[in-house]
């Protein structure tokens, strides 16, 4: 008995000391949102071109487990596509960290129909209700006759949040929409499905797929950036405190035109 | 007494092995009831396993997981339906009537199939299933659970066959002559004594992929459409427990109520899962029972 308890205490020190791989010196952890994943990696790819003695590790796993990693000391920038919510301020605090937010892009998130659709606008309501089920086919809001088939994104993303706070006010989606796990995965079932209609992030817009002016405007690059678009969210990074060292030294990298340009190349919208 | 020390080593080194996948499996065990149990108490049982609608993140949120667990019933059974005839029909075929050169070759092809990454499947559902099941039936959309069970169903064959297979082949020869002895021809051998006899192995093979399939995550994530609703027909987009688990937990409150709700979903789905591999194990046990 003794042995194995000997034996599994040396196992439990085997896994033990393979697992914290914190972040010191040079090296640099981001985690979090996948939204905000491509800008971390693009800028961090560049970023150690020019710096060949920094090391960046960048993750995906999403917001909540962004943020999560950031309390628990794990990760030096947490990447999230929505702002961190109350309980996990209070989490935060309680464990000593003090989340700083930096809003680094805009993202708008575009209307898509298939290309065949006849349609090419929306207004803020029709959109409402269509998603929550008022109106399921297309005649009622000036097409073809056809079924409406909703796509939406899982609710717990933070573009679902985004576009159920801003197009949805909040209400339920239909329990029947198809829920997909990415950008990418809606844009491609909407470009297989005639009767489809979904929302992406503009960086995800392709001929594929055809974009719907909301309130008569178009989504783009510019229309999200004069805020004349209605459906646009802020991404944020959040560190500990006011960034120090190389944490501070990448923030403002980000921040700074060369890196704003980078966050433009990956399809997302400047904040400059 | 070198020779005993170094036996004992290897003992011991052989025996914290084992231990290390017994730490593991509780280890999982633990953390699934700690994260899981505070919303059996918060939400209520009935009403967690037996609500019908899943709005985690609204105000008020919605946790009932009954159309979670149905639609993973629900394209498991679509996928049985699919795999069972043809793991089971490949099976006879390679242990009784393939020429033995054609049974090298199709057998390693069949295991194959279990070497395909889910991803991949998961693609070529969205990408040329899911478009080809929304023309041939006229439906408004190709991702639902049909689309889903036929690719489960693809998924769970190397299982049902492999295993089939092995029961079959251990059928005592001594069966077959009897059988031949007593005038019997080959169709009539292989369907009245040898699949009985194998069948607690063919059981077995069934409930293993029965275990494949309701456990199968990325492939009903990208194809099985992802609605939350009751199913009522095979053509309608259906969410799956592992589907919901897979593309929430990243995005959720660590220590929220959703979160212990994924938790709760991955209790009942390790219950039914864990039932599936009781009843084969007891049923491979039986197996050898009475053949032996």
């Amino acid at each position: 008995m003794k042995k194995i308890i000997a034996g599994l205490t040396g196992v439990m020190l085997l896994i033990g000391s393979a697992l914290p791989i914190m972040a010191g010196g040079s090296k640099l952890v981001l985690t979090g949102s996948t939204t905000v994943f491509p800008i971390a990696q693009k800028t961090a790819e560049v970023y150690c071109d020019n710096h060949p003695e920094v090391e960046i590790s960048v993750r995906g796993g999403g917001s909540g487990g962004g943020v999560a990693a950031l309390i628990d000391g794990t990760c030096d920038i947490a990447n999230a596509s929505r702002p961190m919510k109350t309980k996990e301020l209070f989490k935060a605090r309680g464990k000593g960290i003090d989340p700083v937010a930096h809003v680094i892009a805009m993202d708008g998130i575009a209307v898509i129909v298939h290309p065949e659709n006849s349609m090419d606008k929306l207004s803020m309501v029709q959109l409402k209700d269509i998603y929550t089920g008022k109106i399921s086919n297309w005649k009622r809001v000036g097409g073809k006759r056809g079924v409406i088939v909703v796509v939406s994104r899982d609710s717990a993303s933070g573009t679902f949040e985004c576009f159920n706070k801003m197009a949805l006010k909040k209400e339920k989606v239909r329990p029947d929409a198809l829920l997909q796990a990415s950008n990418q995965t809606v844009a491609m079932t909407v470009s297989k499905t005639p009767g489809a209609i979904g929302y992406v992030g503009i960086g995800y817009l392709s001929p594929q797929v055809k974009a719907l002016k909301v309130n008569g405007v178009n989504p783009s690059k510019r229309t999200v950036s004069n805020g004349t678009y209605p459906i646009a969210r802020p991404l944020y990074m959040y560190t500990d405190g006011k960034p120090k060292g190389l944490t501070g030294r990448f923030i403002s990298f980000i921040m700074s035109a060369k890196g704003q340009k980078l966050v433009e190349e990956v399809g997302f919208v400047s904040v400059k | 007494m070198q020779r005993r020390f170094k036996e004992k080593l290897i003992r011991d080194t052989f025996l914290v092995f084992a231990c290390v996948s017994f730490l593991f499996l509780t280890g999982i065990i633990i953390i699934l009831v700690k994260e899981g149990s505070p919303i059996f108490k918060e939400y209520g049982v009935f009403h967690l396993i037996c609500g019908k609608s899943w709005y985690p993140t609204y105000e008020p949120p919605d946790f009932g997981i009954l159309p979670l667990v149905l639609g993973s019933l629900w394209v498991t059974s679509g996928a049985l339906i699919i795999a069972v005839p043809l793991g089971i029909g490949s099976a006879i075929y390679i242990s009784e009537v393939a020429h033995p050169e054609i049974k090298k070759l199709v057998k390693p092809v069949i295991e194959l199939l279990a070497g395909i990454p889910s991803v991949v499947y998961g693609f070529f559902g969205i990408v040329i299933v899911a478009p080809l099941v929304q023309e041939f039936f006229g439906l408004p959309v190709g991702l639902n659970a049909f689309t889903a069970s036929i690719l489960l169903g693809i998924m769970a064959i190397p299982t049902i066959t492999s295993i089939s297979e092995d029961a079959i082949s251990s059928v005592p020869q001594s069966f077959k002559e009897a059988s031949y002895a007593l005038g019997a021809n080959r169709w009539e051998t292989t369907v009245k004594v040898t699949v009985p006899a194998a069948a607690g192995g063919i059981s077995t093979a069934i409930i293993l992929g029965m275990g494949r399939a309701i456990g199968e995550t990325m492939t009903v994530l990208m194809v099985a459409g992802g609605a939350a609703v009751i199913p009522r027909s095979f053509f309608q987009p259906v969410r799956t427990m592992t589907a919901t688990i897979a593309a929430e937990m990243g995005e959720t409150v660590v220590g929220s109520s959703h979160y212990h709700a994924l938790f709760a979903i991955a209790i009942v789905l390790f219950v039914i899962t864990l039932s599936f591999n009781i009843i084969a194990d007891l049923l491979a046990q039986r197996f050898r029972r009475r053949l032996g």
